[in-house]
């Protein structure tokens, strides 16, 4: 048996391998043929079905980054001829290459690479796929067929910031916050400046939890800063985790990427939400259009309705509530003075002078903290 | 037993194919339809065969060396943490030696992977032997340590000032970076693949045909048999935990340089345990472990073809493979034992167990 066994085996392997080297050879002599039909991706307009691919980080879910992406999924595909598909909790290496090439391969004209980690996968494969259309959310690098977009999420930070400054009695407000980069450093720098705009003796205390989703940690390091007297919790993590710890200490807490009140009914006051659909749909227009084009940062605002807050949860007074809208209303208007100067960081050295409105290239390197945040960059 | 083993194995591959479509219908989905995607996904295009082929490579090599532990029965489940350890010795000589050229640099790559997994091996066997500690825990403890040492240098001492905080290593120079077989014709497959006839070779003329490998199988029998036998077994628990260790040290090393080209913490995909499975289910014979890593690694890249055309949730991929690794580890159970019907004199009839001497 044992002999068997291993010629089995053996006949197996040899078999796999030949078959491997043999269907090689034959992919690449089909996978050139289509090309030459196929149009060009730049200029001229795409008809006929367009199949559109997402790739997520983390599994969709009930609530956090990805499921926000995927509800914008949700309002594309509901677009005429249009076909999206997903995978999920895919790891940044190897892992979201393959997924990102297989797409390109299966015939997927436009892919939207939705974190950060999977832009240098998107780059390469992009390389290889001159005629699919990448759009990586969140990143810094781009190509003749690579575009990023990302969202000026920081308006509706301001705006819940604006909320836990008027909500807090110790004046401690405690952030669990995932890594030191300058999308979460900027998101709790323009926090801390709406907590300051309306209650200058606040100060926000930061936690980093070194993770975008890992609910048991990030409970934990909210519970850190309640025990340190904080009686408003704001994060930037995919997991309630930190929702959970507010509601059980019978404090307050604000959600991220989605309304998170259903996790802390009791806590959640209110959250910074994403909406990804108008962009999603205006990407898909100018695809259709043939006025998409490569090496392109798409960054916007509350403006055109893709960032917002969740609705206010009972315990926040009218009062609070008018004075927050009456700030969302002016971002709408596209009046955005989040970060104008004066703007002092952590020493008290003016960083923003006076009157200067900072400009996206200094946004998106921001790499140090406003005056009024306990905590540092590393 | 004659054909018994191959009959079985299918069996057991059918009844779990069998549950897969049952979860896929109770999910709402097509089930022949999920399935025929799943193996069309791992095996029905070139591509995704020299896929599987490249996830395999890890996993053989790990295979092999826990394998070579597990053949004179010290269960070394340190494959994970040596794994980063390989990994963590060739990144560090890609960053400390990245001018030389190629032909210098990765054989250093190699041998400091080589080293530090052994060393890293080498712990619970001197820990079992001066100490007697059960070398199941300290070999699994280690792999937390080992995969915290990773994150430590990369979150700290060499994480790119490029990455915006983001925890890797800078882009590994070109020379540390182990070329592609053919690219045109062979897509990403890579040279770290020769590794793996060398290594299944060398394991089987260790095993079969030297005095050592002889010994190390009668070491297998018993500790008290083999030190009445007068056997060097001390000697022995450190050779094989030191090429274990060594073995899965050089994966790290391959996967980090081949397919990564830098040191990130989501280079730990858990190879190191899948290669558990792989030698167990393979009995620890090197063809067989061949296979069957092709075979778990292929079943890895189907799930995610059939994900994104179904649209099921990632999970299913890890249900999946615990379904046919379930019902395979069950059907040994038919090998070893053989089910004969007894008709009592009075009630229904029992079906019973029996060993077979």
């Amino acid at each position: 048996m044992k002999q068997r066994i291993r010629t089995f085996g053996a006949l197996a392997l040899t078999l796999a391998l030949g078959l491997a080297l043999v269907l090689a050879g034959c992919e690449k002599a089909s996978e050139k043929a289509p090309e030459k039909v196929a149009p060009s991706a730049e200029g001229g307009p795409k008809t006929g079905e367009l199949k559109i691919g997402f790739v997520y980080t983390s599994p969709v879910g009930e609530a956090g980054y990805s499921w926000a992406h995927d509800q914008g999924r949700k309002a594309i595909e509901k677009l005429p001829d249009v076909k999206t598909s997903f995978a999920e909790a895919v790891k940044d290496g190897t892992d979201a290459e393959r997924v990102i090439e297989n797409m390109a391969r299966s015939g997927y004209d436009l892919i939207f690479t939705t974190s950060f980690g999977f832009m240098d996968p998107t780059m390469k494969v992009a390389k290889d796929f001159p005629k699919v259309k990448f759009m990586h959310c969140s990143g810094f690098k781009s190509a003749e067929n690579v575009s990023n977009y990302f969202g000026r999420i920081y308006q509706a930070r301001y705006l819940t910031g604006m909320v836990a400054g008027l909500m807090t009695k110790s004046n401690i407000i405690g952030y669990v916050a995932a890594f030191p980069i300058p999308e979460v450093i900027r998101g709790i720098n323009a926090f801390t400046l709406g907590v300051r705009s309306v209650n200058p003796k606040a100060q926000v205390r930061v936690v980093w939890t070194k993770t975008w989703f890992d609910p048991a940690l990030e409970k934990d390091a909210a519970i850190s800063l309640l025990d340190v007297n904080a009686d408003v919790i704001a994060q930037h993590q995919d997991s309630p985790g930190p929702q959970e710890a507010a509601q059980q200490r019978g404090k307050y807490s604000i959600g991220y990427n989605s309304d998170m009140a259903v996790f802390a009914p009791k806590a959640h006051l209110t959250a910074a939400v994403w909406n990804w659909a108008p962009l999603y749909e205006a990407i898909v227009k100018e695809v259709r259009a043939g006025t998409w084009t490569g090496n392109r940062v798409i960054w916007w605002g509350m403006d055109k309705g893709i960032v917002d807050i969740a609705p206010f949860g009972p315990m926040v007074p009218k009062a609070v509530a008018d004075k927050v809208l009456a700030q969302k209303a002016e971002f709408v208007k596209g009046n955005d003075k989040v970060f104008v100067g004066p703007i002092k960081d952590q020493g008290g050295k003016v960083k923003i002078p006076d009157g200067v409105k900072a400009e996206d290239k200094e946004l998106l390197g921001m790499t140090w903290f406003v005056d009024g945040v306990v905590g540092s960059v590393q | 037993m004659g054909w018994g083993a191959p009959v079985v194995y299918l069996c057991a591959l059918a009844l779990s194919l069998g549950l897969c479509a049952l979860m896929l219908i109770l999910a709402g989905k097509p089930a022949l339809g999920g399935l025929f995607m799943l193996f069309r996904g791992a095996f029905g295009q070139g591509h995704s065969l020299l896929d599987a082929l490249i996830k395999a490579i890890p996993i053989f090599l790990c295979s092999l060396g826990v394998a070579l532990c597990f053949r004179m029965q010290i269960w070394n489940i340190g494959a994970e943490g040596q794994f980063a350890l390989g990994a963590v010795g060739a990144t560090w000589a890609a960053l400390t030696f990245g001018t030389l050229p190629g032909v210098v640099l990765l054989p250093q790559m190699f041998l400091s992977a080589l080293v530090l997994g052994a060393l890293w091996g080498l712990i619970p066997a001197v820990l079992r032997l001066r100490l007697g500690v059960n070398e199941i825990i300290s070999s699994l403890m280690l792999n937390y340590v080992g995969i915290l040492v990773l994150e430590y240098l990369v979150f700290g001492a060499w994480k790119d000032p490029a990455s915006f905080g983001f925890p890797m290593t800078s882009e590994f120079p070109p020379a540390a970076l182990i070329a592609r077989i053919w690219p045109g014709w062979l897509g990403k497959l890579h040279w770290g693949l020769i590794a793996c006839p060398l290594a299944g070779v060398a394991y089987s003329v260790f095993l079969n045909r030297t005095r050592l490998g002889f010994e190390l199988a009668a070491c297998g029998e018993g500790e008290r048999v083999a030190r009445y036998a007068r056997l060097p077994y001390g000697f022995l628990v450190l050779l094989v935990m030191g090429l274990g260790g060594a073995l899965s040290g050089l994966a790290g090393s391959i996967e980090t340089s081949a397919t990564l080209g830098r040191l990130q913490p989501t280079l730990m995909v858990g190879y190191g345990y899948t290669a558990i499975v792989v030698a167990w289910l393979a009995r620890l014979k090197p063809w067989p472990i061949a296979f069957t890593a092709f075979l778990l690694a292929a079943l890895r890249v189907g799930v995610e073809a059939m994900q994104l055309e179904l649209q099921i949730p990632a999970a299913f991929g890890q249900i999946m493979e615990g379904a046919i690794l379930l019902c395979v580890l069950a059907g040994q159970f038919f090998l070893a034992y053989s089910v004969s019907l007894k008709r009592p004199r009075t009630g229904p009839p029992a079906q019973v167990a029996e060993a077979r001497p």
